[in-house]
């Protein structure tokens, strides 16, 4: 039983590790979706690596540290998401101005646009044929 | 032994904690601050799951699976009023 607290306590102490991590990622990164990137990657593996290391030091807790780490990797990477999309539509731009070039690129901005597209093609196709 | 390594981890998370701080003070715009508080709350929560293992009581890992639940639901709400005005 022994054993098993200290290989936990090394567990917690990587997974405490990663969100030293993501704190430094946050703080360092030059624009706001790549701290979010950061901020919810590396988050869930630590946290989760948390739970599974205080999880072999109690091991009768195991049912409710397995119902907070399913928790956590289903929602920690839906909440990233709906941050990315809000702050897609609200107009950020992708990078700030010392990394800014042709290495940016905007996939659903490129969607968006290109269904556009294919509606207007549509409507002109209609157009032509009532005439 | 054991003990002390998840001294050590805790307190590794609490200066994890503090530095994604500043981002909230610094931070420019309501992005970023809320991408830090999304990053400051996960870090909470493995704080309450210690304190559930420091004082040998499994009942306060009830209170991190609350917290969680109500810290999504408000990154979820700020990220929906940042978009259209909730």
């Amino acid at each position: 039983m022994e054993v098993l607290a200290i290989i936990g306590s090394f567990v917690s102490l990587i997974g405490a590790f990663f969100l030293l991590l993501a704190a430094i990622g946050i703080i360092r990164m030059p624009d706001t979706y790549n701290r979010m990137q950061t901020g919810t990657k590396a988050t869930t593996l630590g946290s989760m690596l948390f739970f599974v290391g205080i999880g072999l030091a109690h091991p009768s807790w195991w049912t409710k540290l397995l119902i907070l780490t399913v928790f956590i990797f289903l929602t920690n990477p839906l909440s990233s998401h709906v941050l990315a999309r809000a702050l897609h539509f609200i107009g950020k731009s992708p990078l700030v101005e010392p990394y800014s070039g042709p290495s940016v690129r905007d996939d659903l901005a490129f969607d968006e646009a290109q269904a556009l597209l294919a509606a207007e093609g549509s409507r002109q196709m209609e157009r032509g044929e009532a005439e | 032994m054991a003990n002390t390594i998840f001294l050590i981890a805790a307190a590794i998370m609490l200066l994890a904690m503090i530095i994604a701080f500043f981002r909230i003070i610094r931070g420019p715009e309501l992005g970023d601050r809320i991408v830090a508080l999304d990053a400051m709350t996960i870090m909470a929560l493995s704080a309450v799951a210690f304190l559930a293992h420091h004082l040998g009581r499994a009942i306060y890992l009830d209170v991190a699976l609350v917290y969680g639940l109500i810290s999504f639901l408000g990154v979820v709400a700020v990220a929906r009023h940042m978009e259209r005005g909730l």
